[in-house]
């Protein structure tokens, strides 16, 4: 069940995208272009890309307030997500959402949910329905260790089992929910062995291995699409960066700087990967086309975010209805 | 869609209240396949005869789980259904309060209309039953407060069944506050599947022309009363039901109090920020100048839902409390 040539070219890209973007965007962040907060993923790249690599383009999924990395992960252009960060007309949410929201309905996601574990029930509404229509979709919703001490994981694992609904409960666990650390808040430091509680699947894997994360992932796809139910996985990983871009903690560290270290030095997935890559018969040459490429890929973002235009508040109401009713006149036609 | 108004006289049939709900459902399910029903102890009242019509992938009895069972709802009608969430008792509207308000209400919105949540959301408002604080509450205004939602609470078998439907076929998330206190209520309603009541706009129950009075749910049965009562004695009272609470149909009332100059609005939510608040609000910014007397409000104190009938029963609206009202302003 490994990768395809072409599969680890795509999933190369996919993960060298999202390092390459956040790392613009913190920087464009920290020149005040970036308004609001910036939460990156840098370091989970595995984990995120892993678990798309194993979806179809029409398999939906949900995801975080860590947003970036997913729409990135499921195949997502990066213009209109570039644009999104700074707010413009032409970003992928018209400038409602930003950095905590980067959904892209192009690629299945469905939203990216900045209350902590919203948006798990999402996903596996979202199974339900492939049920009721019929259709051998599946739903993956990501979300994080802090997310799993809420009553929505519980809530629905328990309702997806119950229906045997196509979903897979996909946790980055990256040891800290801000500053509190799963040791401190879980427990059972062991996420995926709730899973025994709704008796289903509940598998922990490497979330600096790309390729293991794909596995795990494609064995419970199978498994949804096969009308088994579904999993939880839970991919050990780590964030490389604070919580969020220019984050001020007070007091202690919650983290010690050696182990975030240790990470950044040891565990960095893109390395991981690479040196498969390298074992699989690439040449230098040939990953940095690939590197090459995003590079290109995310400075044409940064030039088509900046090149268009903010938002005028006479836009502020639309999207608000579908079917707006007795909307103020301000909604309606105040732009002509 | 679902402004369609039925214009024909049609074929009619007696119903309740409570009838009239069940009957909007099935009649929307058996339209469209992808309406489906989800909810817990479905078998108990009206919707037991939905279960028992439909099979399992339509009506989904759900776990004691109201705001995953909601946030499902949410997932389900992006993409590609339309799910009607049974919650029976209004106060578990604050347990689904996350999923409806921080999802479903703004993913609209926070996806730059990417997404839209074509989800009804319903609860049953039980009070003046001893039941308690708990089982009590009239959430609907904190639900008004929240952009993005459209907030009905009709009152007649006629309106309930054609705003349900309504709701059903609308692309939005729509709220609906049902009232125990009218399940009862019968009269003839359409019969044809495809008459609706347009969400959004008021209707006038009575014409009159001293004093308007806006009754909220349940309070237009005191209201019709008061106003029956009243003409007795030669005052002629004009009682608008606003039906939808979000997007309210402003005109029609402010209509009315131009013609009466006195308003009394009838609200048993809690007096603090509720419908009638929000209402008077509106005619004091927008028909000021037709009022000849201080906008009054019937609103339920800011107390809980007392267990004993002696101490729930005086906090209601009633008819005599209505009359007092009316009578003040005149």
């Amino acid at each position: 069940m490994s990768f395809t040539k072409a599969q680890e070219r795509e999933t190369y890209r996919r993960m060298q995208s999202i390092r390459q973007f956040e790392e613009n965007a913190q920087r464009l962040y920290l020149a005040g272009k970036v308004p609001g907060a910036c939460h990156c993923s840098i370091g989970q790249e595995a984990a995120i890309v892993g678990a798309c690599m194993a979806l179809r383009d029409d398999d939906y999924i949900v995801g975080t307030h860590r947003s970036h990395g997913h729409p990135i992960g499921k195949g997502a252009k990066l213009d209109p997500l570039m644009a999104e960060l700074m707010g413009r007309t032409t970003g992928i949410c018209k400038g409602r959402g930003g950095s905590m929201h980067l959904a892209d309905g192009g690629v299945g996601i469905l939203g990216e949910s900045a209350i902590v574990g919203g948006g798990i029930p999402l996903a596996a509404g979202a199974g339900l329905s492939a049920q009721v229509r019929g259709t051998d979709q599946v739903a993956l919703s990501f979300f994080g260790d802090g997310a799993s001490n809420q009553g929505t994981f519980h809530e629905t694992l328990n309702m997806a089992a119950v229906w045997k609904l196509p979903v897979i409960f996909f946790c980055e666990n990256n040891r800290y929910a801000i500053t509190t650390s799963v040791a401190k808040s879980h427990a059972q430091p062991d996420i995926a062995k709730r899973a025994a509680g709704y008796a289903i699947p509940g598998v922990i894997v490497d979330g600096q291995d790309v390729v293991a994360v794909y596995e795990a992932t494609r064995t419970a796809v199978e498994r949804a699409r096969r009308g088994e139910g579904p999993t939880l996985i839970e991919a050990k990983t780590y964030r490389f960066d604070e919580h969020q871009v220019g984050l001020n903690i007070i007091g202690e560290p919650y983290r010690p700087d050696a182990e975030v270290q240790h990470y950044i030095k040891n565990q960095d997935p893109l390395e991981i990967f690479k040196k498969v890559l390298q074992k699989n018969g690439w040449s230098e040459a040939d990953i940095s086309a690939v590197e090459k490429e995003v590079t290109a890929a995310v400075a044409h973002s940064i030039e088509f975010a900046e090149a268009s235009p903010l938002p005028d508040i006479s836009e502020v109401y639309e999207h608000m209805y579908s079917n707006p009713i007795n909307y103020p006149a301000a909604a309606v036609g105040a732009r002509s | 869609m679902n402004t369609a108004l039925q214009t024909q006289p049609a074929a009619r049939q007696r119903m309740s209240y409570l009838d009239a709900i069940v009957q909007a459902q099935i009649e929307e399910m058996e339209r469209d396949e992808r309406v489906i029903l989800m909810g817990e102890d479905l078998a108990i009242y009206g919707d037991g005869k939905v279960l028992s019509t439909f099979g399992a992938k339509r009506v989904w009895s759900t776990p004691i789980s109201e705001n995953s069972f909601c946030g499902l709802a949410v997932g389900a009608a992006m993409t590609g259904l339309r799910p009607i969430v049974a919650l029976n008792i209004a106060s578990f509207m604050y347990l689904a309060s996350d999923q409806i308000i921080n999802q479903a209400s703004k993913l609209r919105y926070m996806t730059g209309g990417q997404m839209k949540v074509p989800a009804v959301f319903r609860c049953s408002m039980y009070y003046n039953s001893s039941i308690a604080a708990q089982h009590s509450d009239r959430p609907y205004p904190m639900f008004m407060n929240t952009p993005g939602l459209k907030v009905i609470a009709p009152t007649t078998p006629a309106d309930m069944k054609g705003m349900l439907k309504a709701a059903v076929r609308d692309d939005d998330p729509v709220v609906v506050f049902e009232d125990s206190t009218l399940w009862t209520v019968k009269e003839e309603v359409p019969t044809d599947p495809d008459s609706l009541v347009p969400l959004g706009k008021a209707d006038v129950k009575v014409k009159g022309t001293d004093v308007t009075v806006v009754a909220i749910a349940g309070c237009q049965k005191p209201a019709l009363a008061a106003a029956q009562a009243l003409k007795g004695e030669g005052i002629s009272v004009e009682v608008v039901d606003p039906r939808t609470l979000v997007p309210l149909d402003k005109e029609t009332i402010v209509k009315s109090v131009a013609k009466t100059g006195r308003l009394v609005l009838v609200d048993n939510a809690h007096r603090t920020c509720n419908a009638a608040a929000e209402i008077g609000a509106m005619v004091a910014e927008e028909g000021f100048g037709s009022l000849k007397k201080p906008i009054k409000r019937v609103s339920t104190p800011d107390v809980h839902i007392p267990f004993s009938p002696s101490l729930e029963k005086p906090l209601f609206a009633t008819k005599e409390s209505i009359i007092a009202a009316v009578k003040s302003l005149l």
